[in-house]
């Protein structure tokens, strides 16, 4: 069952651009599915189709099996949470919570408890005669979570719910928001432009850019396996190193030539021409040589202390950046060698996923000329 | 005196903290620097309290004096009467129907100015095409001045001519005598004034539904809320605020209506229509009858005060959020 969209477009006028173009996907009950995407890519904007709040320009919307096209927002059976988290300030968090509960006439017995077993679930029972006012970001973010919980609904939207709130706090909310997903066996929608977010609490994850789905997977297999482009450098960081690349001679070959650098050896031949090939910052291999040896020159070194993030510049002047775990030691204007180990994509000229090098760690894949 | 308040305030505690003595000395130096400010400060306030003086002021204190007199026909005291102005006045019919005509009248258009002036917001709050045209309409009659707005008025009001008879006439109606029927004049010189206050208030509503955040109302939709229970539960309480001080300036300006009155009504018919403001010009300057003109001037600043304090005691509470 869960929820099915079928060639979902958005378009504002007749003559102009779709803002969101033939979205399918299905959402499986009770999981907890991410839609990320730089801004303006139109995330909220399928979000609130969804939701019913704006209209769907062409496709179907299923949920349950039941097409919603036309169905009201409150006849959906589902809640949201807003990145503003449109509380009523001038009702206290009680009352927020109680809003919509009360809008549909429910017996105040009934509304009374909802309301104490959403307050306990996101531990605010001692706020609930505060305005939204007196309470701080993360305590507001909770009276949202718990007029969804209190809804009853057992599909939640969320839209950007953790952007206002401080590196800290959302790494806590994060956690907390899994935790009340599987708690009450949700099927929640969460809408971010966060990877790390994305990465870490979807089971399966739907990349937008440009009006259209780049790929739905899970986390890993979209890390492991970016469709293209925008998916490999919007997942993972420091960004995926893209150098361009050509098969070495005029025939089909399995050798690749790097930024007349670096080389690599792929299993299966590809035609002859020019392609895009992706490595990740943590399968390059950096060691420092002696002046004028090696193949690049560092240019800036981040120590985060478990870790060591190092842009070089090969000697073609193409930048590339380099993870090394742990602390290591390198000087600016240093001379290194860099190696690439796989795994590496390579894309085509239509930036699509043509080919992986799944490379062992062990072994060389790629090595200097 | 100024100087002498450093002596009769013993010494702080200055000797038990290193910085607190250099702070005395710079308390001293204030202290001198204030002495000089205080003829900045007269200087600066001068030619307001010279104009609020002359204007505001001394006619107030002038009026709540003459008020105790008995006055000639210059508006000269004569004889020193104590309350008794005050005691005739509360006992005078004509005065009390005043009072009366004069409630109906500031309540009539305070409520119908906020009813109105809120639905024709909610109205151009909606998206639809062409609502710009319509929001600058409905904002035209604050450019409109008392005495034009009076005056055409007065045209459609007119009972052979008038438009609005044409229109009761059409429906087969007999035509009225809008201005020359005491209840009709009432229903004129209000409906007159709504409209006229209708341009500003509807700009502050129209403002303050647009301030209210979009999301607030999607969360409502989401949540199972009628469009009818959003009005009441959302949009309500969020402009409040704004309706409270509509409504304190509707009232207090239905109050002092004047131009409006003499150009429709002169307080006519029969008195129908002399509202407390007309009726102390006609008594002072018609009449001749400066000390119960007085009178009646200091009752109305009496009861305009009274009402303000009470909305703002009312109503703090619930507006403020």
């Amino acid at each position: 069952m869960g929820i099915e969209l079928q060639g979902i477009t958005k378009s504002y006028g007749h003559d102009t651009q779709p803002v969101l173009s033939a979205v399918n996907a299905e959402i499986q009950d009770g999981e907890l599915f991410v839609i990320v995407g730089p801004s303006g890519c139109g995330k909220s904007t399928l979000l609130r189709m969804i939701a019913g709040i704006i209209p769907i320009s062409d496709g179907i919307l299923k949920i349950n099996g039941q097409i919603m096209n036309g169905v009201p927002p409150k006849d959906r059976n589902l809640s949201m949470v807003f990145q503003s988290y449109a509380l009523y300030p001038f009702l206290n968090v009680a009352d927020n919570v109680a809003f919509g509960l009360k809008a549909r006439k429910m017996a105040p017995a009934e509304i009374e408890q909802r309301v104490t077993e959403a307050l306990t679930m996101v531990n605010l029972t001692e706020y609930r005669d505060r305005k939204p006012r007196e309470l701080s970001g993360g305590q507001r973010q909770r009276v949202a979570l718990a007029r969804a919980i209190a809804s009853d609904s057992k599909i939640c939207l969320m839209d950007e719910p953790l952007s206002n709130l401080d590196a800290q706090l959302r790494v806590r909310m994060r956690a907390e928001i899994c935790e009340l997903q599987r708690q009450l066996n949700l099927t929640l929608i969460y809408v971010t432009h966060d990877q790390t977010e994305a990465m870490t609490m979807a089971d399966h994850v739907m990349v937008l850019n440009d009006q259209h789905v780049q790929q739905i997977d899970t986390p890993l297999a979209i890390y492991n396996h970016p469709a293209n482009h925008f998916v490999a450098q919007f997942f993972g960081t420091p960004q995926i190193n893209l150098l361009s690349a050509m098969t070495s001679g005029t025939a089909a070959s399995a050798q690749l030539v790097i930024d007349d650098d670096l080389e690599i050896e792929l299993d299966q031949p590809l035609a002859a021409g020019r392609y895009t090939v992706g490595i990740r910052p943590n399968e390059l291999q950096l060691t420092s040589v002696a002046d004028q040896a090696g193949n690049a020159t560092v240019i800036n070194v981040e120590a985060l202390g478990d870790q060591t993030i190092i842009e070089a510049i090969l000697d073609n002047d193409v930048e590339v950046r380099v993870v090394a775990a742990g602390q290591m030691q390198v000087a600016l204007d240093q001379r290194v060698t860099i190696t690439a180990l796989g795994p590496a994509f390579v894309f085509g000229t239509d930036d699509t996923l043509i080919a992986e090098q799944r490379g062992a760690k062990d072994a060389r894949v790629a090595t200097v000329n | 005196m100024l100087e002498s308040l450093p002596s009769t305030k013993p010494q702080q505690p200055t000797n038990h903290h290193p910085f607190t003595k250099q702070s005395t000395t710079t308390k001293v130096a204030s202290f001198e620097l204030r002495k000089n400010d205080k003829y900045y400060a007269w200087l600066f306030l001068g030619p307001s309290l010279l104009l609020l003086g002359v204007f505001v002021f001394y006619p107030m204190l002038r009026t709540f004096y003459l008020s105790l007199f008995l006055t000639n026909n210059f508006g000269q005291p004569t004889v020193f009467v104590g309350v008794q102005n005050y005691l005739n006045l509360l006992k005078s019919a004509p005065y009390l129907a005043s009072l009366r005509a004069t409630v109906t009248y500031v309540v009539g258009v305070a409520v119908l100015t906020l009813v109105l002036g809120l639905l024709l917001a909610a109205m151009a709050n909606q998206k639809l095409r062409g609502i710009g045209f319509f929001r600058t309409i409905f904002t035209a009659t604050m450019g409109v001045s008392v005495s034009v707005s009076a005056i055409f008025w007065l045209f459609m009001f007119n009972p052979t001519t008038g438009v609005l008879n044409q229109i009761v006439m059409f429906f087969g109606g007999q035509p009225i005598a809008w201005l020359t029927k005491p209840g009709w004049a009432m229903v004129a010189v209000i409906v007159t004034s709504v409209w006229m206050h209708l341009g500003f208030t509807f700009l502050l509503f129209f403002g303050a539904l647009q301030s209210v955040p979009k999301s607030l109302y999607d969360a409502a939709d989401v949540g199972g809320a009628s469009a009818w229970y959003q009005f009441w539960h959302i949009t309500l309480p969020m402009i409040s605020p704004t309706m409270f001080f509509v409504g304190v300036v509707t009232l207090i300006s239905a109050f002092k209506s004047f131009g409006l009155i003499d150009l429709m009504t002169a307080g006519g018919p029969t008195d129908a229509t002399n509202l407390l403001v007309y009726r102390i010009y006609k008594d002072a300057f018609m009449n001749g009858n400066y000390a119960q003109a007085s009178t009646e001037s200091i009752i109305l600043a009496v009861i305009i005060a009274v009402i303000t304090l009470v909305q703002f005691k009312l109503l703090a509470k619930r507006v403020t959020y």
